[in-house]
């Protein structure tokens, strides 16, 4: 078994509640995964430990098959395990084509260069300006983040997980907040990932998820209650009644 | 939008190296036109605008933390004190009293205090940081202070005699020679700085001070980066505390005083963070103020230059440059 991304009964509580209750995934290269549960399920929480933002309690994270869980997020990153944050993370006063720029350059170990500007690097430019027109942002390549829209910082906070070309993708609901008209963008995109890339992806769009999805991993306080085909996640009594009628049943009614 | 081909993109990329490199030539002709003007119109005053360049290399050093990276520090000087020293000592001590060697072992001085205080000061973040840079500028008071064998104590580090530049401009009572060595010595310093923020690594500074979270999900380190800034603002501010030591021919505690620190912070603030022409512009309206206002008033100068920050903070928070800057962008926008 080649797991190229696994996680051994990790562990987190706040304050006496366990949002993270011995969780163990394992992927292969080439999986698509989605990480669905309501709200405060934990599965931001789950994101944060497994990248380093946050510590476990117990367990371990493997990439690989090396444990990194004594590393920090940085080394995480350079191994190849790269995330898409919820609430959008981006330098306010820097431009999508900088931001892009910059993840390129830092894959390369080139960001510590300190002469010449990266508007000089021929190769930069190209793979900057062809990621940016993968998400639709080309016509606002040279606007502070600032200055637009948030549905449109939401694609670029995805550009930059592509622009990192990551062995093992974490998105936290990367649709949300952004306008339906551009979610075809965010489909496309994850549809031209390289096949061998491992994605976990938590989305609360179910048709997002269905689309996307081989392997559904439902988490509900803190634990996992269904890891499966989509098509039986439905049909889970567990999970229906973890949502309590909302989409899951709502999309077993359609 | 269709994807620039490879010729497109390396053809854009060299008409934007000139058109990037034009504001760089206009920057060092505007220092070097300031300081033929400051030249031939205070020609008695020499040692003052030597004394400013020298406090404009502190400025733009503590710019590169502060303003670029967003550490807050009110212990520079300590920096520009180790450069101040290290100039001054391997002249009197080690009887190296050639310029450039001088102003060699006072970069190299402030870049090893550059290190030092990276490695301490970024341990903590916010306040606790501030108190930290504090701790760090008193302590270098207090060695410098103590250790008076070889820094001449609170008597200060008398005796640097400093040989001709090249063998052929002695350091003449005039100031002419300290003033042109400092002013050869900003704009290179000028130029050097221009490269390193425009360079990914600036980039990546600049992205530290927005969001090191998000600096860090792109697999860089945070501290690594600061630490390198670290050490070239202390070899900046070292050349600045060196050009003193030679100009001055002596070197006293005040090079490492926390009043220091605090008027550059005052000075970066005046002039505008985060870019090199705030620091510039933040070194001269000050130090000119305070030449100006301290003749004619010498009580009270301390309350007007108070009041002068107070009105630039409250009415223009990105400072003199910032917001010139600001107006003419915007300008520019409107008509476009
Ligand atoms: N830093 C924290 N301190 C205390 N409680 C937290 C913290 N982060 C998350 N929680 C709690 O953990 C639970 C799970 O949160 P989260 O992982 O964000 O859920 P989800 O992403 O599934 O909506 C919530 O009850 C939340 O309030
Ligand atoms: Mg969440």
């Amino acid at each position: 078994m080649s797991a190229v991304f696994e996680v051994r009964n990790l562990k987190r509580s706040f304050g006496g509640l366990a949002v993270t209750n011995d969780v163990s995934i394992s992927m292969a290269p080439g999986d698509r995964v989605a990480l669905i549960g309501p709200n405060g399920a934990g599965k931001t929480t789950f994101v944060n430990l497994v990248t380093g933002n946050l510590k476990p309690s117990a367990g371990q994270v493997l990439l690989g098959g090396e444990d990194v869980t004594g590393l920090n997020s940085t080394q995480r990153v350079r191994r190849g395990l790269v995330r898409s944050f919820q609430v959008t993370r981006l330098f306010p006063e820097m431009t999508p084509e900088e931001h892009v720029a910059l993840a390129i350059l830092q894959r390369e170990g080139r960001s510590g260069r300190m002469f010449g500007s990266h508007r000089a690097m021929a190769d930069v430019g190209e793979e900057t300006a062809a990621i940016l027109s993968t998400l639709g942002l080309s016509s606002l390549a040279d606007n502070r983040v600032r200055e637009i829209a948030y549905g449109q910082q939401r694609l670029l906070e995805l550009a930059l997980a592509l622009a990192l070309k990551p062995k093992v993708l974490l998105l936290d609901e990367p649709a949300a907040g952004v306008p339906q008209s551009d979610t075809g963008l965010i489909e496309k995109a994850l549809a031209d990932l390289p096949a061998d890339l491992a994605v976990l992806m938590i989305e609360h769009d179910m048709d997002l998820v269905f689309r996307f999805a081989r392997r559904v991993i439902v988490l509900a306080a803190g634990e996992i209650i269904f890891d499966g085909l989509p098509s039986d996640a439905t049909r889970d009594t567990r999970v229906r009644q973890a949502y309590l009628g909302s989409y899951a049943d709502a999309r077993s009614l359609a | 939008m269709t994807v620039p081909t490879s010729k497109d993109s390396a053809s854009s990329a060299t008409s934007d190296r000139r058109v990037r490199l034009r504001p760089d030539v206009i920057g060092v002709l505007v220092i070097a036109a300031a300081a033929i003007a400051g030249y031939l119109l205070f020609p008695n005053n020499l040692a003052l605008l030597t004394r400013i360049t020298a406090i404009a290399l502190l400025v733009l050093s503590l710019d590169l933390v502060t303003g670029y990276c967003g550490v807050a520090t009110l212990g520079h000087a300590a920096l520009f004190g180790a450069g101040a020293y290290g100039a001054g000592i391997v002249a009197v001590h080690f009887g190296m009293t050639d310029p450039f060697a001088m102003l060699g072992f006072g970069i190299i001085a402030g870049a090893l205090a550059g290190l030092v205080s990276g490695v301490v000061v970024l341990r903590a973040h916010g306040l606790p940081q501030l108190v930290l840079s504090i701790a760090i500028v008193h302590l270098a008071h207090e060695v410098a202070n103590k250790a008076s064998g070889w820094t001449g104590g609170s008597d200060g580090l008398a005796g640097i005699t400093p040989d001709a530049v090249f063998g052929l401009y002695q350091f003449d009572l005039w100031g002419r020679t300290a003033y042109v060595f400092g002013i050869v010595l900003l704009i290179l310093v000028f130029v050097v700085l221009r490269q390193i923020v425009r360079s990914p690594f600036g980039m990546l500074c600049r992205g530290i001070r927005q969001d090191p979270l998000r600096v860090q999900a792109l697999g860089a380190s945070v501290n690594g980066t600061l630490v390198k800034m670290y050490v070239i603002s202390g070899a900046v501010a070292g050349a600045g505390g060196a050009l003193n030591a030679i100009s001055t021919q002596v070197v006293g505690l005040d090079s490492l005083s926390f009043t220091l620190s605090a008027e550059a912070l005052v000075m970066l603030v005046l002039g505008g963070t985060g870019s090199l022409y705030g620091a510039l512009i933040g070194t001269l309206t000050f130090m000119w103020f305070e030449d100006v206002v301290s003749a004619a008033n010498p009580f009270h100068w301390l309350t007007i230059v108070g009041a002068l920050l107070i009105a630039v903070v409250l009415f223009a928070p990105k400072g003199l440059y910032g917001t010139i800057a600001a107006w003419f962008a915007g300008r520019k926008r409107r008509s476009a």
